[in-house]
């Protein structure tokens, strides 16, 4: 194929990969944006499979099966609550990839470069398989910590911060004597880099709590369009290049989203926040004290009984007792006989940004009745009854109040202003900023302490 | 461990200890409960309600009150009509849990301690928030209020509400409630329920929000007021200026209203006069005045504790038994006190009487042999060094020059940044870079428009396109030689399509999961 139809040919991929995301903004035509994304792709590869320089497509169909066949079985395979660790593990492979192609383009180029051209193409081979080494082993780490394979603790070596400093500079170091060196010499630096960016991957993601995850995956997934977008740089290829700035803006905005939600910076998120000074966080709110009044489910079933409109404020700790099913079943009934019942969603509630509506969606929960934090909060006042299943933190009402709180300035669901709150949960630990919750201790709240699902099942059986 | 649950001797009183429902939460704490038969007969509460709880009902005071490791009353032991006292029914190491009211009963209670009794006095639990769900004062107060407000209206020979009918009209009735405690409030909402205007005061300035928010307007002083709070949620004594400009108000108010509700408690003393002689003078003849303060000495000039009375054509309720008049829910209330009380002190399982806790120890009036009332003083709170307070305001300055500087110096980096390129890189990176920066800002663009509930679609159908990768590869890969940096290229191929058809699949099924609302 002709340079110029190839051009025209990424150019429409490009468009379409826009379009793919732009669909996503709202749930109507976030299908057919994936179609968008689906025939991009296959414009994409059906061009370059025409270009000059592909001769032999034996190898690349072979590949091409097996991956394409090992991605849908994972797909079909995944479970929701996992989808966290198929996201992870999927930047991941994207990192790798760029290290491979930065290689592989080291090893056999395309065609000789002189001058600054060389010195420029050497630095992009290099950046590219530095950022996609770093992507590459930080998603494995994150993707064993999300699974739990790893503790979600984070691993805090003596002068880490020295450590990443002189790693990064040894790394950023050797790309000199590397732009003008011979092949064998350039391949050892540059499988050197590699091992160094890679460890220097795995400490940064060992170093951050398990609580932090979701922000380091949005992190990750913004890394992995970059190490794209490099690639794109070394083999001179716009689609490449467009593509991987898309993911990394993506990736960037989700990263802000999250550490808005937490009212933290990135720096403190990546370079140690929650759960490195433990001494810190547990004098934060520490003043909190007083008795919880807790509720059984006689009692809760006859609150639900009364209320007539209630909003169910979901968190993590629901899908790990895979109560939403429950729920689901549970609001259904409860709309059947004229109550409202809505959901209120915080954006850092579950382990993914937008995870929550996932696993709400997939227990037959309609879109139209689950809420953004800001769309709801201003009901609060206006509701009989908030049931708040297996969350903690993102109804803290110390988050308003209590300046040495150390998650003070966070936006949180202000579920204590509505006429009761039930609160689900298996005992009075703290959750994961390791803060007191002083809504456990309002008149207006009832513990109804127990299993999610168990109790869940209890309160569906009395209605 | 047993309870007792006897009914209750004193004249009037309609109340009962415990309920069938707290009867059941009582069990659950592993307690087995007997309740003299009859107990809560006045209260709506036949026996039969109890035994379905799972109640022994049992015959006469001597079978509830012996053989049982805790009795629940309502009120202080008061003699019998048998001549015999009801303290003098307390056993060695029995408890009783009930209103006690210790600076009026200290007889009885050197004779409950002589017996070598233990009396937790609901009435001392200290107003704390951590106390609440025990505090029967306020529980009982609440009821107090609505219920004034009730009587009043009862002894009102007109609407509370203003009517607007062919045979005429009527304007609001007005009432105005002294003391905006948890029985004024309770007042100011049952009034303004039956429609009237009402308009509060308070010594405490804290209570003219509470007083707003419930639609009462909130009477101010002609002097400006720095005290009225005491401790505990009471007011405390106050100046001679400030009682002056008290009665001014009263005095001006009291020809205006039909209605006075006075609920004015300082604990420990005699409830502050607050309505004189004089002022009911001025008020319409068939205007009602109920005193809540009546067992204290009342807040009223001539009030006769227990009786209604008629002063100037004013009538005058002095009753003291405004919870016994809503029986069946001041029982619940007073009843889920007592379970909230024996569940503190750790229930059947667990039980102890800890004079560490703070609510046990400050309610706990004897124990052991010994009156142990009044309570030691609580620490005085520590000031705060004057020091901490001159630093403070140190913290306040803002530390947002760096901040503008570090982004100055990033803008400036950037140009240099540019400039840089321009100059030295190859043209053909220049392109590069520029197609780069400007599928930055579309995706910037793009992506902000995306709903936070689609987040996770989003991510996995970004894994899928950051598969494009795999574009180089199949340049690797296809040259047609198989070299190592083909097979490489190869391996690379085979990962982006994992992501490629892993992300697309996953997403497709995703959304396939999000529905709207049938119908």
């Amino acid at each position: 194929m002709d340079s110029s139809l190839l051009s025209v040919a990424y150019l429409a991929a490009a468009i379409l990969f826009i379009q793919s995301l732009g669909g996503l903004s709202n749930q109507e035509t976030a299908r057919r944006g994936n179609w968008f994304g689906i025939v991009g792709m296959a414009l994409a590869i059906g061009a370059t499979a025409a270009h000059p320089r592909v001769e032999a497509l034996t190898l690349v169909i072979g590949a091409v099966v097996v991956g394409g066949a090992i991605g849908a079985v994972m797909a079909a395979r995944v479970a929701m609550t996992a989808m966290p660790q198929l996201v992870a593990i999927l930047h991941s492979f994207v990192g790798l990839a760029a290290v491979l192609v930065g290689i592989s383009t080291f090893m056999a180029p395309g065609e000789a470069l002189e001058g600054s051209a060389h010195v420029v193409h050497q630095v992009e081979i290099w950046l590219g398989v530095a950022i996609g080494s770093i992507t590459f082993t930080g998603s494995v780490v994150a993707w064993a910590k999300l699974r739990g394979s790893l503790s979600g603790t984070p691993l805090l070596l003596p002068a880490r911060h020295l450590l990443n400093l002189v790693v990064t500079t040894t790394a950023l170091g050797l790309v000199v004597p590397f732009l003008h060196a011979e092949p064998e010499l350039g391949l050892t630096l540059l499988l050197a880099m590699t091992v160094l960016t890679g460890l220097l991957g795995i400490h940064l993601v060992a170093a951050i709590g398990g609580a932090d995850m979701p922000v380091v995956v949005s992190l990750l997934n913004s890394y992995s369009g970059w190490a794209a977008a490099a690639a794109g740089f070394m083999l001179s290829n716009d689609l490449l290049i467009v593509t991987g700035a898309l993911v990394g803006s993506s990736g960037a905005i989700l990263s802000y989203i999250m550490c808005e939600a937490m009212n933290r910076s990135i720096w403190n998120v990546v370079f140690g926040g929650f759960g490195t000074d433990s001494g810190k966080v547990s004098k934060g709110g520490g003043d909190v004290q007083g008795d919880v009044t807790s509720a059984d489910v006689d009692e809760v079933s006859e609150l639900v009984a009364h209320a007539k409109s209630i909003i169910v404020v979901p968190g993590y700790g629901m899908a790990v007792a895979r109560a939403q099913h429950l729920v689901h079943e549970f609001a259904n009934s409860l709309q059947g006989r004229g109550v409202t019942v809505r959901y209120a969603i915080h954006p850092v509630a579950g382990r993914l940004p937008g995870h929550m509506n996932v696993l709400l969606a997939e227990a037959g929960v309609p879109y139209d009745v689950v809420m953004e934090m800001e769309e709801i909060n201003d009901d609060f006042p206006d509701t009989d009854l908030v049931l708040v299943i297996g969350a903690n933190d993102i109804v803290n009402p110390g988050a308003q109040t209590d300046e040495s709180s150390p998650i003070f300035g966070m936006p949180v669901l202000e579920a204590w202003k509505s006429g009761t709150v039930v609160v689900f949960k298996r005992s009075m630990g703290s959750g994961y900023a390791g803060v007191q919750n002083p809504l456990f201790f309002h008149d207006n709240t009832r513990m109804f302490f127990g299993d999610a699902k168990d109790s869940m099942q209890g309160l569906v059986a009395r209605l | 461990m047993r309870i007792g649950v006897p009914r209750e001797i004193r004249q009037g009183e309609r109340r009962v200890a415990a309920t069938p429902d707290t009867v059941k939460r009582l069990i659950k704490l592993g307690f087995e409960v007997a309740v003299e038969a009859g107990a809560g007969e006045a209260a709506a509460l036949s026996d039969s309600l109890y035994t379905q709880a799972g109640a022994q009902i049992v015959e006469g005071p001597d079978a509830v009150w012996s053989g049982t490791d805790v009795v629940l009353k309502v009120n202080p032991p008061v003699p019998q009509t048998d001549g015999g006292h009801e303290v003098d029914r307390l056993g060695q190491g029995q408890l009783l849990a009930c209103l006690f009211m210790p600076g009026q009963n200290e007889e009885v209670l050197a004779r409950a301690a002589e017996r070598g009794a233990t009396i937790v006095a609901m009435d001392q639990v200290p107003r704390i928030s951590r106390a609440q769900k025990m505090d029967v004062l306020s529980s009982m107060a609440n009821i107090a209020g609505y219920r004034a407000v009730l009587e009043a209206a009862w002894h009102y020979g007109g609407f509370f509400g203003g009517q607007m009918t062919a045979a005429g009209r009527t304007r609001p009735a007005q009432v105005l409630v002294i003391g905006a405690g948890v029985a004024g409030l309770a007042a100011i909402a049952a009034a303004r329920g039956l429609g009237a205007e009402v308009r509060a005061f308070d010594v405490r300035l804290a209570a003219a929000d509470q007083c707003q928010s419930l639609g009462a307007s909130f009477l101010e002083l002609d002097l400006p007021i720095a005290e009225g709070e005491g401790s505990g949620g009471y007011a405390k004594v106050v100046s001679d200026e400030f009682l002056a400009s008290e009665h001014r108000l009263f005095a001006a108010q009291a020809p205006d209203v039909d209605i006075i509700i006075t609920t004015a408690l300082i604990p420990g003393r005699r409830a502050p006069l607050l309505i004189t002689d004089a002022m009911i003078r001025t008020m319409a003849p068939g205007s009602v005045i109920v005193d809540l303060a009546a067992e204290q000495g009342g807040n009223c000039e001539g009030t006769v504790a227990g009786e209604a009375t008629d002063v100037h054509g004013v009538t005058l309720l002095g009753y003291t038994d405004m919870t016994s008049r809503l029986a069946t829910h001041a029982s619940q209330f007073f009843a889920n006190n007592l379970v909230n009380m024996l569940s503190h002190m750790g229930g059947a399982g667990e039980w102890a009487v800890d004079f560490d806790d703070e609510v046990v120890r400050k309610s706990t009036v004897c124990h052991e042999g010994q009156v142990t009332w009044p309570p030691p003083p609580d620490p005085k709170p520590v000031a705060p060094p004057a020091a901490l307070q001159e630093s403070d305001p140190v913290e306040v300055v803002p530390a947002r020059e760096p901040i503008e500087l570090g982004a100055h110096v990033v803008k400036l980096l950037g140009v240099l940044g540019l400039v840089a390129i321009g100059t030295w890189a190859p043209s053909d990176f220049v392109q590069h870079f520029t197609v780069f920066v400007l599928a930055c800002f579309v995706g910037w663009q793009v992506i902000w428009s995306v709903k936070p509930a689609l987040h996770t679609p989003l991510m996995s159908v970004t894994n899928a396109i950051s598969g494009i990768i795999i574009v180089g590869g199949m340049l690797q890969a296809a040259s047609g030689t198989l070299s190592v940096a083909a097979i490489i290229g190869a391996v690379a191929i085979l990962v982006a399509s994992i992501n490629i058809f892993g992300g697309f699949l996953v997403t497709q099924r995703m959304l396939q999961m999000f529905r709207r609302r049938e119908g």
